[in-house]
């Protein structure tokens, strides 16, 4: 079958003429809503060609038959990508478009999803056979790196807070902290199964809310172990880096020190602590496929089924989700953080 | 010698101990094993085992200063200067990237074994060194670059003589960043069948076998640990010396 055959000759004509104004538009070094606009139709195009070719591989072919993109198709999504890239990072678009862009970019793809375009593809009947198993997975991921997130922050402050008052505090956390940061993450996650089954055993109770040694608990204390620095070193900075002479106004006004801590102290801080928040759940999202290990559930359960089966699929139906998940965690967060940046200075004006 | 010294000294000699003679230690890790299961792992050396991780972690991190390095020195000149910003959003998004994911995607391309590793170590590495130089580079101070324009400084003089050497310990500490993330990514590098010490960690867990995922997580964080701790005093050394330099040079 010709080159051209495959997805008809009218929609190879169509969605290469995108892909081909999508890289001329791109080449407008001086406008960049052009080249986004650009990177869009080129996508636009790959994915048409990407669906319409795979239904016509499948017509005559067995049941067994399955269609996986190429490395064509990977480089041409990265060139795309990184013209998007390129065109928002030249046009800085303010929190509030970058979260409406976000929204639309989710939106679009979902209904790419659902729209069942993409459905003869391999991945998508990888999916299909595990849907169930997938939303588990997908809400075990996020249980693991939200809860160790909410658990760290909750650890953390206080102790960032007392770390920031104390010198000789700071001067043992911080170490100890940043020691546990070293040990690479399948040790972690391996050295907790002992201490929890340990616990499990030994603590009454302990097994009837849940902790064993294998499972959801080695996961998330393992997580929670490696999101302790970036929160506790991230609140020492925010407080720290607060103008003394704001600090030295509030005592001047008469406030106590819980007072100048929740009304001048933590909101100057904010930026710098939500930026912590946002290393910690980037890096949880990512250490938690390694969770798939140890049965804790999570992407990674799929991602390490596949490694062991040489399934190219079920390795992608693991990765590509936590790719994105890393993603939109870290563009929401980076929004977070500069809404955070923006308030006091409005506030102040 | 310090409380520091003394420490490191003694992890030191554990690491070693624990790498040449495992079979010393089989009384220590004896109540983790299952009953009448093996204690200590010797499928494989441990030795041959720790030099393939280390040798693979340090061909991939070399490479990446090299290229990361390279790559920070051309969009720091004038000719490079409209590919910053496009650099910049790459390495923050690209560092948004698990390493597992990095290496369960490149298995597909390169197979298994320690292609893949190597691959995703080598591309994992390249983010934080390019991130730290394209920073050092760009924010050197401005009145000892005139200075060094002023005495009549080529342009490549002043990038070997002046830019690299004041930049040296923040790009080093783009290396450590790079060499510990990479210690930790090789070792799950062994679930693609690279031969790392994460493979004593893995027989551990899939024979429930405590002791093994004890004495090879021990191995790799002692590594971990010391190694970072080695190039932390190496980057404070060089910090020193450029500190001194540029202290007689203001």
């Amino acid at each position: 079958m010709p080159v051209w055959g495959v997805a008809g000759p009218v929609t190879t004509a169509i969605a290469l003429a995108a892909m081909v104004a999508g890289v001329a538009l791109g080449l407008q070094a001086a406008r960049p809503w052009w080249r986004l606009g650009g990177s869009l139709l080129g996508l636009a195009g790959l994915v048409l060609l990407l669906s319409r070719g795979a239904g016509a591989l499948l017509v005559d072919a067995g049941d067994l038959a399955r269609v996986s993109p190429a490395a064509g198709f990977w480089c041409l999504l990265l060139v795309f990508m990184m013209l998007m890239a390129d065109a928002l990072s030249a046009l800085r678009p303010g929190p509030r478009l970058r979260l409406g862009l976000l929204a639309l970019f989710l939106v679009g793809l979902a209904a790419l999803l659902a729209s069942g375009a993409l459905s003869e593809l391999s991945i998508m009947q990888e999916y299909r056979g595990r849907v169930a198993g997938f939303r588990t997975a997908a809400a075990r991921h996020v249980a693991l790196a939200l809860g160790s997130l909410a658990a760290a922050a909750a650890i953390g402050f206080p102790l960032g807070i007392l770390c920031h008052r104390r010198a000789r505090l700071r001067s043992l956390a911080i170490p100890v902290l940043s020691f546990l940061q070293t040990i690479p993450s399948l040790a972690m996650f391996g050295i907790m199964i002992p201490v929890l089954a340990w616990v499990a055993a030994t603590v009454p109770g302990a097994q009837e809310i849940g902790i064993a040694g294998i499972g959801f608990a080695p996961a998330f204390l393992a997580l929670l172990l490696y999101s302790l620095l970036p929160v506790v070193a991230n609140t020492v900075a925010g407080l720290d880096a607060a103008p003394p002479a704001a600090v030295e106004a509030a005592r001047g006004m008469g406030m106590t020190d819980r007072q100048r801590l929740w009304s001048i102290e933590l909101p100057l801080a904010l930026p710098v602590i939500l930026a912590g928040l946002r290393i910690v759940l980037v890096q949880n999202v990512g250490l938690a496929v390694i969770a798939g290990l140890i049965g804790g559930g999570g992407f990674g359960t799929f991602v390490f089924q596949g490694l062991n089966q040489t399934a190219t699929d079920l390795i992608l139906l693991g990765a590509l989700p936590t790719v994105v998940l890393a993603l939109v965690s870290a563009i929401l967060m980076d929004i977070l953080v500069d809404f955070a940046r923006r308030t006091p200075k409005r506030e102040s004006a | 010698m310090t409380a520091g010294g003394v420490l490191r000294t003694a992890l030191s000699l554990l690491l070693v101990a624990l790498v040449l003679w495992p079979h010393a230690f089989a009384p220590v890790f004896a109540p983790f094993a299952p009953e009448r299961g093996p204690v200590i792992y010797d499928r494989v050396s441990l030795l041959s085992l720790s030099l393939s991780h280390l040798g693979l972690v340090a061909a991939a991190s070399s490479l990446a200063a090299l290229v990361a390095v390279t790559l920070a020195i051309l969009v720091t000149r004038p000719a490079g200067a409209a590919f910053r910003p496009l650099s910049r959003t790459l390495t923050n998004v690209g560092q948004t990237f698990p390493p597992v994911a990095v290496l369960a995607l490149a298995v597909p391309m390169l197979g298994f074994g320690a292609w893949p590793t190597l691959v995703a170590l080598f591309l994992y590495g390249l983010l934080p060194i390019f991130e730290n130089a394209m920073t050092a580079l760009s924010t050197l101070p401005p009145r000892t670059l005139e200075a060094a324009r002023g005495m009549g400084m080529g342009r490549f003089q002043r990038l070997w003589q002046v830019e690299l050497p004041l930049a040296a310990p923040v790009i080093l500490a783009g290396v450590r960043l790079s060499v510990v993330i990479g210690l930790g990514t090789a070792t799950i590098g062994s679930t693609v069948a690279a031969r790392t010490l994460g493979e004593v960690i893995i027989a551990g867990l899939l024979t429930n076998n405590t002791a093994f995922v004890l004495q090879g997580g021990l191995i790799v964080g002692l590594f971990a640990v010391l190694i970072y701790d080695a190039l932390v005093r190496l980057e404070a050394r060089i910090a020193r010396r450029a500190g001194a330099g540029s202290a007689r040079a203001g």
